[in-house]
């Protein structure tokens, strides 16, 4: 099976779309000419040219909302934020609009939009330009949210989003982009809203998502060579619609969880899964649910401080003793 | 409430209006009788239903927010019979006279206010959430200027589906200065997007004037994208549909988006929750609705060209004022949605579950 890296998976996804549909539309900051300002989108423009490529001013109120206004009339537009963080200026678009344009209009109307760019911290970048907004997209109802972390996911993931009816905010990660992971040459996709068990094990727990999933493979090789402890790490790829099932399932098997996210711990995802997951298999519980997350404050810019504030597999090491204690 | 409309020919020195060149302009030239009698009393249906809405929320049948279209008619009859099949609008909240100028049914649309479950919108939307896709009409929007940039999307729809089209994209003139309108302006500018920004400035953004709220002239502003751009008075449906025509037929054959402001009035306040009391003089609403009232001036106009005469004005008038009771009485007979029905119409996934293709879950507790 072929190795490509997580950027070629998307770029594939893309350009499978874009033959497989007339409707679907590349947006953003330096999509075409440049090349991406992550080269995701690299030869495309070559490839299918100014109609399907299209560069936009720095906009993304204007572009954003104008390709959900498009979205209404069917067209079908991808479009990039060339960093998650930028999301904040369109808020109103796509989470006024976007998710709500189909209640208001008693369900007459849909939006098949999809919005993608990388959402992560780890870069140095500073407090502005590391935002995982996941928890804040996934608040609203009407929209979905998809945080693959391989490029088999992540190509699947999307193509599955691109066909969608409803609003996707697919969310990728710069760290990722260079990782590689074998991805069959055909054609294939992933439904959304289906978790995927990373690793298989009996003593814990970990629920992750996202580059998090990578740092706990790490971290899961550690504990079972020098501490005898067996990992489960249960993917969620997609944050709505929520595979929780796989979740419980998981949690019925080892009855202790750990869960790592990139995220501020206020309001996160993963605290919406703790609710659940003691609402719903408390008495599978041996311990109380536990969560690694990012440390509390604006990302620090400070290279080798970053790597501390967030999730890494010597964080996840130590959060996975102190649940096992 | 407002006085019926009467046929006094003696009201015709009042206005000083030139009305006769509009008139004579082909797109209006061309109306046969009865397509004037029907923009004529289209704008009365609105008068009427709007007066009939107001009655209905001071007896508590309507909650939240109503903004009245009261004295701004021509505006929206005058554009929205102009559209061909590739025409779209959108609007912002005070929609009930787009709603009612694109052909909806008022029945649905007072049953809406209700938020009764036959409401145009299920009852899920409100005043502010008229749409009806099937005729080209996308909303009914709430967040000052939010629905701009997806009027250019409209446009850019129409454009990408190689149609010979325009998109009308509705707001007051409070909403000229939001940032996402002017992103808007940029992108019809730069990418030629076959879309017509209308400023209905009825010269007040809730309490605050035109004159403390904008810098320069509201749409000279096109002039800085390169953007065509004109005016024109709201009170005169003739001279709306000259102007407009103009503006849609470049936007529709040579995609030149242009800024249309439209001079018009309310006689309401911003909404029923305006006191009206703080901005603005009685004399200052009682001078327009005696010398420019859009349905008189039309009226006037129709009787010099011996369409209208007093007994089909009374009739207008009456069957108006039936079919917005007949309105009312069917949103107050109307069941409301259930609370079952609280988490349908949020994903077409969920509304389509045979063509369902994800899984998981998607609403939570």
């Amino acid at each position: 099976m072929p190795v490509i890296t997580y950027r070629e998976a998307l770029r594939h996804a893309l350009a499978e779309e874009i033959e497989r549909d007339a409707n679907v539309v590349v947006l953003g900051e330096e999509v075409a000419q440049f090349n991406g300002a992550y080269k995701v989108t690299e030869g495309l423009l070559a490839k299918y040219g100014p109609q399907r490529i299209v560069d936009t001013p720095i906009s993304e109120a204007g572009f954003i909302g104008m390709g959900i206004g498009a979205s209404m009339l069917g067209v079908r537009p991808v479009m990039e934020l060339m960093f998650w963080s930028f999301y904040s200026v369109a808020f109103d678009q796509i989470l006024n609009n976007a998710a709500n344009v189909r209640y208001m209009s008693g369900g007459q109307i849909n939006c098949p939009i999809v919005v993608r760019g990388p959402a992560n911290g780890g870069t140095n970048v500073g407090a502005t330009h590391s935002h995982t907004p996941e928890n804040v997209l996934a608040n609203h109802p009407g929209v979905k949210v998809v945080v693959p972390s391989t490029p088999y996911d992540a190509k699947g993931l999307l193509k599955s989003a691109i066909r969608d009816n409803d609003p996707v905010f697919f969310l990728e990660n710069t760290l990722l982009y260079g990782e590689k992971g074998e991805v069959p040459e055909g054609e294939y996709v992933i439904p959304l809203g289906v978790a995927d068990v990373k690793r298989e094990g009996t003593d814990l727990t970990i629920v992750t998502y996202g580059r998090s999933v990578l740092h706990s493979l790490k971290a899961a090789e550690i504990l079972e060579k020098e501490h005898d402890v067996s990992v489960e790490i249960v993917d969620l790829r997609t944050i709505r619609p929520l595979d929780i099932d796989t979740v419980l399932e998981s949690v019925a098997k080892t009855h202790r969880v750990l869960i790592v996210e990139e995220q501020k711990p206020f309001a996160s995802v993963g605290s919406q899964l703790a609710f659940m997951i003691q609402k719903e298999a408390f008495d599978e519980l041996d311990a109380p649910i536990n969560r690694l997350a990012t440390v509390d404050a604006p990302a620090i810019y400070s290279p080798p401080v970053e790597i501390e504030q967030l999730p890494n597999p010597q964080r996840v090491l130590k959060a996975a003793l102190e649940t096992l204690a | 409430m407002s006085k019926k409309p009467t046929s006094t020919a003696d009201k015709k020195a009042e206005n000083g209006v030139k009305r006769s060149d509009h008139a004579r302009a082909e797109i209006n030239a061309s109306l046969s009788r009865d397509e004037k009698i029907e923009l004529y009393r289209k704008m009365v249906r609105i008068r009427r239903f709007e007066e009939r809405s107001l009655r209905a929320y001071q007896a508590k049948k309507i909650g939240g927010f109503l903004h009245l279209y009261i004295g701004q008619e021509a505006v929206a009859v005058a554009c929205c019979s102009l559209m061909g099949k590739n025409d779209h609008v959108i609007t912002a909240y005070r929609d009930h006279g787009h709603a009612i100028a694109v052909g909806m049914d008022t029945k649905p649309l007072m049953a809406e206010l209700y938020g009764k479950a036959t409401g145009c919108s299920k009852g899920k939307g409100g005043s502010m959430h008229y749409f009806d896709p099937s005729r080209n009409y996308w909303g009914g929007h709430g967040i000052v200027g939010g629905q701009i940039p997806l009027g250019a999307g409209l446009a850019y729809g129409i454009k990408y589906k190689g149609l010979k089209g325009a998109a009308m994209a509705f707001m007051g003139d409070g909403a000229v200065n939001q940032g996402a309108v002017h992103e808007a302006y940029n992108l019809a500018a730069l990418w030629k997007l076959p879309v017509i920004f209308v400023i209905e400035n009825n010269g007040y953004s809730m309490g605050t004037s035109q004159a403390r709220s904008s810098a320069g002239d509201l749409a000279r502003r096109a002039e800085g994208y390169h953007m065509d751009w004109g005016q024109c008075e709201g009170h005169d449906l003739y001279e709306v549909r000259a102007t407009m025509d103009k503006f849609l037929r470049a936007a529709r054959e040579e995609s030149k988006p242009a800024i249309v402001e439209i001079r018009t009035y309310r006689y309401r306040g911003h909404s029923v929750a305006d006191p009206d009391n703080t901005y603005r003089s009685k004399n200052e609403i009682e001078e327009y609705r005696r010398t420019k009232d859009p349905i008189q001036v039309f009226q006037q106009i129709l009787v010099a060209e011996g369409v209208l005469n007093d007994e089909l004005i009374e009739k207008i008038d009456t069957e108006a004022r039936a079919e917005a009771d007949v309105a009312a009485d069917f949103a107050e007979a109307s069941p409301f949605p259930t609370v079952e029905d609280i988490q349908k119409d949020v994903y077409w996934e969920a509304d389509n579950p045979s063509e369902r293709k994800s899984q998981g879950r998607l609403f939570f507790e």
